[in-house]
């Protein structure tokens, strides 16, 4: 503190007010290390809003969702008077664990996140490839307009594809008809296709931005040695390219996975159109929503989101150590 | 960070530099190797073309559907069923817009109200929160440091499946279940945008300029709000506008948190809407069409008016 009033006076013609430095010798007094940890606490306070609202709204849930699925509760008789609330172990996840309606939904949904994860992937590496072969003039044109369907909300995007599947106000269900093809959109072969489609849709604009990013990032002096040396393009984006922006792919990569398994709101949405395809426990997350919500059995619906919550762990972790596996 | 910076001020001269390298190239290229090098740049030619092609028709697959969505909002409800679904024909967009505002006493006026309460008051809070939360760990350390951001980051790996009915419960206990509360509060505490202010704050607040203000006298808090979130304004418009976004589009939190409809935002009361229109006398596609594209509307002008905030989002969350 000496040191900083030294500094003060010695530039004392700048600062101004005799008020001021009155202040500056009141804190002197206090003990040097008291100013410090004074100091701290300040630099700590900025996060307590945060750390406050973090304990309540994400920690405190995680401990409540725990506890809740250790315990069960039973109304007596015709679903009159209080439930009785007893302690029931991990009843909940033997139960949750042998339910095969819950893990067929978990099947369904992780063959979907299997393949269509990597289609987007090859997709959108597809666009930026294609993206970072034109100039950056043109480039900038066409980027825009491939980034319109990030712009589009979720749910307005789902439902502007569930008109445009409609055999009644869509335009597809025509067209293929001229080619001969009698496509059901909405039918249970080629609903995972049609959810597919608008997935793709809603996210290769999107991942292509990343990735281009990563692509603009190669020193460009690569591809020269390589065209002298008789590369032809398509070789040099499959060599050199797609090697580079290999680490954006699995971030992107595992990013998606972790979403599909927890698809929610475009299976709900359909299922407003043809609920005789999509039934109410058609993924995970709205097994759980029905358990929760509409069977009303709160304990057993934690522990599944429990058992969910750690399939979404164990499949990061795999795929995580998988790909630097194959990068190493 | 790189790209924010390069993005707007540099991107002309870069289109400039790289013309003239061009045509220097251009000019260049063809005494350099006459005979050899055609079959090769006409075969680039050829391949330009493919890319090109390939180009227009990921294009036309990304802004049909927009097309679509504009063209079918303008048609009457007759119209939307006979015509080419792709093509305008009788233009109505004013009438649908009014069916639209007043249909069940203008419900669909008050959902675009509570999206924009939630978006904004959500966004303001979370941003502040976020910024003072990610500055303090970046600039001071504490005891508790370090625990706080390993819990952070191991926060990430929490599904949001996972806190949904326990927070559900809690809800319901603390009196947040089925009020507009239970849409703000909640949203102010993200571990993720905590972190990209962290990093940010890292690179773009020197710790010397601090020392010199604390020289001059200025307090911790003073610092904070007149210095230093100055520096970080472009990180908190980022992470204003990610959330912002977030919370326009969200869909399973209003329906798990959210009962009566005058409370829903937009999204659930579209829903809401494309259920029923299936299964009742009432005819509400045209309704759901033209509320969808009213919902859009100010979503496309944020992003395409922000642009340099969500791409340097883009680079900052390629950074975790």
């Amino acid at each position: 503190m000496s040191s900083t009033t030294q500094v003060r006076e010695s530039r004392g013609g700048r600062t101004k007010g005799p008020a001021r430095q009155s202040r500056t010798k009141g804190s002197t007094a206090s003990p040097l290390l008291s100013w410090r940890s004074m100091q701290r606490i300040k630099g700590a306070s900025f996060t307590w809003p945060f750390v406050i609202g973090f304990a309540v709204f994400t920690l405190l849930p995680v401990v409540v969702g725990l506890a809740q699925s250790l315990y069960t509760s039973k109304t007596s008789g015709l679903g009159f008077g209080a439930a009785t609330v007893s302690f029931a172990g991990f009843d909940n996840f033997a139960r949750g664990l042998a339910d095969p309606v819950f893990w067929e939904s978990m099947l369904r949904v992780s063959i979907y996140a299997v393949v269509i994860v990597p289609v987007t992937q090859v997709v959108s590496l597809l666009l930026a490839l294609l993206i970072d072969a034109v100039q950056r003039r043109v480039a900038n044109k066409f980027r825009l307009i491939l980034l319109v369907p990030y712009m589009i909300p979720g749910i307005v995007a789902t439902m502007i594809w569930i008109y445009l599947y409609s055999p009644v106000v869509g335009p597809l269900t025509p067209v293929l008809n001229f080619f001969g093809l009698d496509v059901n959109f909405f039918s249970g072969s080629m609903i995972w296709v049609s959810i597919g489609n608008l997935n793709v849709w809603g996210s290769i604009g999107f991942n292509m931005l990343i990735l281009y990013g990563a692509l603009q990032a190669v020193p460009r002096e690569i591809f020269d040695a390589a065209r002298v040396d008789g590369a032809s393009e398509v070789r040099i984006a499959l060599s050199i390219k797609v090697p580079y922006v290999q680490a954006s792919l699995v971030l992107t990569g595992l990013l998606s996975i972790i979403g599909t398994l927890q698809i929610f709101s475009e299976p709900t949405l359909f299922r407003s159109i043809s609920p005789e395809t999509i039934t109410k426990d058609f993924t995970p997350s709205m097994v759980i929503f029905n358990q929760a919500f509409q069977v009303g059995n709160l304990n057993y619906a934690a522990a599944q989101s429990i058992i969910l919550a750690a399939v979404v762990g164990i499949a990061s972790v795999i795929i995580y150590r998988l790909t630097n596996k194959v990068e190493s | 960070m790189t790209l924010t910076s390069l993005s707007t001020d540099s991107l002309k001269a870069d289109e400039a530099s790289e013309q003239s390298a061009l045509k220097s190239r251009r000019r260049t290229r063809p005494k350099r190797s006459s005979d050899d090098d055609s079959e090769l740049s006409g075969k680039r030619g050829g391949s330009r073309v493919v890319v090109i092609i390939g180009l227009v028709l990921f294009a036309v697959y990304s802004i049909g559907p927009a097309w679509w969505l504009i063209v079918s909002s303008t048609k009457t409800k007759e119209d939307l069923y006979t015509t080419d679904a792709m093509w305008f024909a009788n233009f109505s967009l004013f009438d649908n817009l009014t069916s639209l505002f007043t249909y069940q006493d203008g419900i669909f006026g008050t959902w675009m109200w509570n999206s924009t309460l939630y978006a904004f008051a959500g966004s303001i809070g979370h941003t502040v929160v976020s910024m003072a939360a990610g500055y303090g760990l970046a600039m001071y350390s504490f005891r508790g440091r370090g625990t706080t951001m390993g819990f952070i980051i191991g926060s990430f790996l929490i599904p949001g499946a996972l806190l949904t009915i326990p927070s559900y419960l809690l809800f319901v206990q603390m009196g947040l279940y089925d009020t507009i509360w239970a849409m703000i509060i909640p949203a102010f505490f993200s571990p993720f945008a905590v972190y990209l202010a962290k990093i940010y704050a890292e690179g773009a607040v020197p710790s010397e300029l601090l020392e010199a203000a604390r020289i001059d006298g200025a307090g911790e808090y003073r610092i904070f709000f007149q210095i230093s979130s100055r520096l970080m304004t472009t990180a908190g418009a980022t992470i204003f506008l990610l959330h912002f976004v977030g919370s326009w589009n969200s869909f399973f939190g209003p329906m798990v948190f959210l009962r009566g409809d005058d409370k829903w935002p937009v999204m659930l009361g579209l829903y809401s809407w494309l259920q029923r229109g299936t299964d009742s006398t009432v005819d509400l596609t045209g309704l759901v069409i033209t509320g969808s594209l009213v919902a859009t509307i100010p979503m496309v002008i944020l992003m395409v008016a922000m642009q340099r905030y969500w791409r340097s989002g883009v680079a900052m969350g390629s950074l975790k």
